[in-house]
């Protein structure tokens, strides 16, 4: 049935070499991801063990209500992601279309929400480089706090306007009806990506906003 | 499939003659093309770090370093480094070879993802060119290491720029691996079980291990050295409490591994050189196999033993030191795996053969020099010497560089359709071996002396040494020009090899050469162990020397 199928490639022998190899290749590239952000993670530990107090410190100048009000966004992105999945898996395309527009909503209102949160550290000063003022003893450390802020929370926002774009992408073709109930690897594939900077962000958010919630 | 060497002409349709045109080549998503769109680039990238060598080599011919300037020599062997390692080393013989071979070795029309092939071609030279236009702007002068806090806060040269580059070409690596996972996981051809792949595949599977799991730490390592550069992050500057020994620790956790990137492929190539030229299945083969993934998984714990002297507490030092002499267990399966499958073989000395035997010998010296600086006592006295340098030239170039010769001559056939002429190829792969040992066994000497690396000027003592290392430097540098030439002459003027000159017994073998564009006219269907010689009468044994090629008809076409 799956032989000759317009969505199958030529080194394939049939749709389900095809889908294997497919998700075979996400997994991996999920992996690496993993030790993409790894790198940080790692840094992120030795700093924050090194400078317990500092990091603490500087924790609080993040807005824990926006990090909050994020995390519950990036949380129902995935859950509709996960809907849309399902639709493609059972071949509504009309709930898989409205429920790929309902991502690309959410994951944009994490985009901006991140704005805003970047544009008040601006304001205050809390940006790494001559800029940089923070009233406290430990002022150093905790411009090496801010290093981490940004770039670990700054890859992540980029691996979400990837994202964001992929989804794009997807409703574009779901709209061209590019997916059945037999193929609809892509639609799977690109739900992995996204639980994955979903789940980034559950890391981030506690190790960055709430080192020091107890206070 | 015929086997018959007269079945073919090179006017079948192949995977060179299927179409023409710059646009068929650019566009390509051909394996078999894009094996042949790296071996340009990568070639070029060879020929510019030699050029760097070539100057370093010249510098040192007198104790002062009357040719270049102490600045200058610094840019040199950073530039040397960072574009043999980054753009020539770690793609050579996986992007070349690897593409070419893992598809028809395992009885596949194309890699699982062809496409993203071809993408990881246009960023690696995306990323050769970003480097490119650092050296043309004035270069960098951090080592190949770019160390901090050196390279994020003080070098005032094109860092950025250079770690840019090498953050683009690691995103090819990362994908060449995960590509060729895919494919060997799930597009084997049928009754190909794990355990009747060729060693090849086994490197390749091992290697693409490294890279998927090394290259993204190394990526993001760079990148936050040029973000700190740019945006003034700290995770490095020890001003800010950051921590520039963290550097070293994750730019090792993948540039140790990545000297396995380097060298599994050339044992895989070896593997394949050593069974076929010695007409015998491999001795051990589970043990050659496992020793591969064995190499891949001891490499990523053994980084420390870069940082002997860099302030690491002596305990760790003392478990990385260990570590590191478990890395000489599955090398030394190898070793004595090959050289028991030489013994009471059909030995001939075609030349991909005496590269495969250079290899053996040459990865031996390099792998016990290592040893030596694995011991933390021996390390300390030889830390950044000259020592280092002649250890790890015998593992890359003596090892890396000699597999992947070797691999080009083996398959050459195979690529071109035609064969090289053997004897200029023999005497070629010797004055290589002769050039490669002149050129750094005096190495030894100069660091166990106390010579230190990375001077642009050296005590008088030091200049006989110094004269005959830049003199072997030259016999190599002929070793390695000469099959350049004679490569590109036999594209047009070589004898037709036929499918399979040598003959071998891999899958590879079993179609036309050059290949038909999707490599088989049907799928084939395996049923035999791999390098199985004895049971294969329709090989003919002993292996016809590679002169064959002239006995056979002169091209039907």
């Amino acid at each position: 049935m799956s032989e000759g199928h317009s969505a199958l490639a030529e080194q394939f022998r049939d749709l389900e070499q095809q889908r294997e190899a497919s998700s075979l290749g996400m997994w991996v590239f999920l992996v690496t991801e993993i030790m993409f952000f790894g790198g940080l993670f790692l840094a992120y530990t030795v700093a924050r063990t090194t400078h317990p107090a500092a990091f603490a410190q500087a924790s609080r100048h993040l807005d824990v209500t926006l990090g909050s009000a994020n995390t519950a966004v990036l949380i129902v992105s995935s859950l509709t992601m996960a809907l849309a999945v399902h639709a493609s898996q059972v071949g509504r395309r009309r709930a898989l279309i409205a429920f790929l527009i309902l991502t690309i909503a959410l994951g944009c209102t994490f985009l901006g929400i991140k704005a805003i949160e970047y544009a008040d550290k601006f304001h205050h000063h809390l940006v790494p480089g001559s800029g940089f003022s923070f009233s406290g003893p430990e002022a150093r450390p905790a411009e090496l706090f801010f290093s981490l802020y940004f770039a670990m929370t700054g890859l992540h926002a980029l691996h979400m306007v990837i994202g964001v774009g992929v989804v794009v992408v997807l409703l574009l073709r779901a709209r061209r009806c590019r997916y059945t109930v037999q193929y609809h690897t892509p639609v799977e594939l690109s739900g992995l990506y996204w639980h994955f900077v979903d789940i980034i962000w559950i890391f981030l958010f506690p190790l960055l906003y709430l080192i020091d919630i107890h206070h | 499939m015929s086997t018959s060497p007269t079945a073919h002409t090179l006017r079948h349709e192949n995977y060179l003659n299927v179409s023409y045109g710059v646009k068929s080549w650019l566009l390509t998503t051909d394996h078999k093309r894009i094996a042949l769109l790296y071996l340009v680039s990568i070639t070029l990238c060879f020929f510019l770090g030699g050029v760097f060598a070539v100057l370093i080599r010249l510098n040192l011919l007198t104790p002062q370093g009357n040719l270049v300037s102490a600045e200058t020599y610094n840019k040199l062997f950073t530039m040397h480094g960072v574009v043999m390692i980054f753009f020539f080393l770690i793609p050579s013989i996986p992007t070349v070879l690897g593409n070419f071979l893992v598809p028809m070795m395992i009885g596949a029309r194309d890699l699982a993802f062809p496409r993203l092939n071809l993408a990881t071609w246009y960023i690696f030279n995306l990323g050769a060119l970003f480097t490119l236009y650092a050296i043309v702007t004035g270069g960098v002068d951090t080592g190949w290491t770019f160390y901090t806090p050196y390279s994020s806060l003080y070098s005032n040269t094109h860092v950025v720029t250079t770690i840019v580059g090498i953050f683009i070409a690691g995103f090819s690596s990362i994908l060449t691996g995960l590509n060729f996972i895919a494919t060997i996981h799930t597009m084997r051809a049928p009754g190909l079980t794990w355990f009747r792949l060729p060693l090849f595949i086994w490197a390749h599977y091992a290697t693409s291990l490294i890279m998927v799991l090394g290259t993204p730490v190394v990526a993001i390592t760079l990148a936050l050295v040029a973000l700190e550069r740019v945006f003034h992050l700290g995770i490095f500057n020890p001003a800010l409490g950051g921590d520039p020994l963290l550097f070293q620790h994750l730019f090792w956790f993948y540039s140790h591994p990545a000297v396995y990137i380097m060298v599994l492929p050339a044992m895989g190539v070896t593997t394949e050189l050593i069974t076929t030229f010695a007409r015998k299945k491999l001795f051990g083969y589970h043990f050659v196999a496992a020793a591969s993934l064995g190499i891949a998984v001891i490499g990523f714990l053994v980084w420390g033993h870069h940082m002997y002297v860099a302030g690491q507490s002596p305990y760790a030092a003392m478990i990385f030191s260990i570590l590191s002499y478990l890395v000489a267990i599955p090398s030394g399966i190898k070793v004595f795996n090959w050289t028991a499958t030489l013994y009471k073989g059909s030995v001939s000395w075609a030349t991909p053969m005496l590269y495969g035997l250079g290899f053996i010998g040459l990865f031996v010296m390099g792998g016990l020099t290592g040893l030596f600086l694995a011991a933390m006592g021996m390390d300390v006295h030889v830390h950044d010497t000259y020592f280092v340098v002649a250890h790890f030239h015998y593992i890359m170039v003596g090892g890396a560089v000699m597999g992947y010769l070797g691999g080009i001559h083996y398959w050459w056939p195979k690529i071109s359709g035609r064969l090289y002429p053997e004897a200029l190829a023999r005497f070629s792969a010797i004055v290589l071996f002769v050039g490669f040992n002149l050129t750094f066994f005096p190495q030894f000497i100069l660091g166990y002396l106390g010579m230190p690396r990375r001077y642009h000027a050296y005590p008088p003592e030091f200049q006989v040494l110094n004269v005959l290392s830049t003199a072997g430097a030259s016999i190599l540098a002929v070793g390695y020009v000469l099959p350049m030439c004679y490569l590109v002459w036999s594209m047009r003027y070589g004898p037709i090899a036929g499918p399979n000159p040598w003959p071998a017994t891999g899958l590879e073998w079993q179609t036309p050469s050059p290949p038909p564009p999707h490599n088989f006219d049907v799928t084939p269907v395996v049923s035999w162990e791999p390098y199985d010689f004895a049971n294969r009468p329709d090989l003919k044994y002993p292996a016809p020397v590679p002169e064959l090629g002239h006995l056979q008809p002169e091209a039907q076409d």
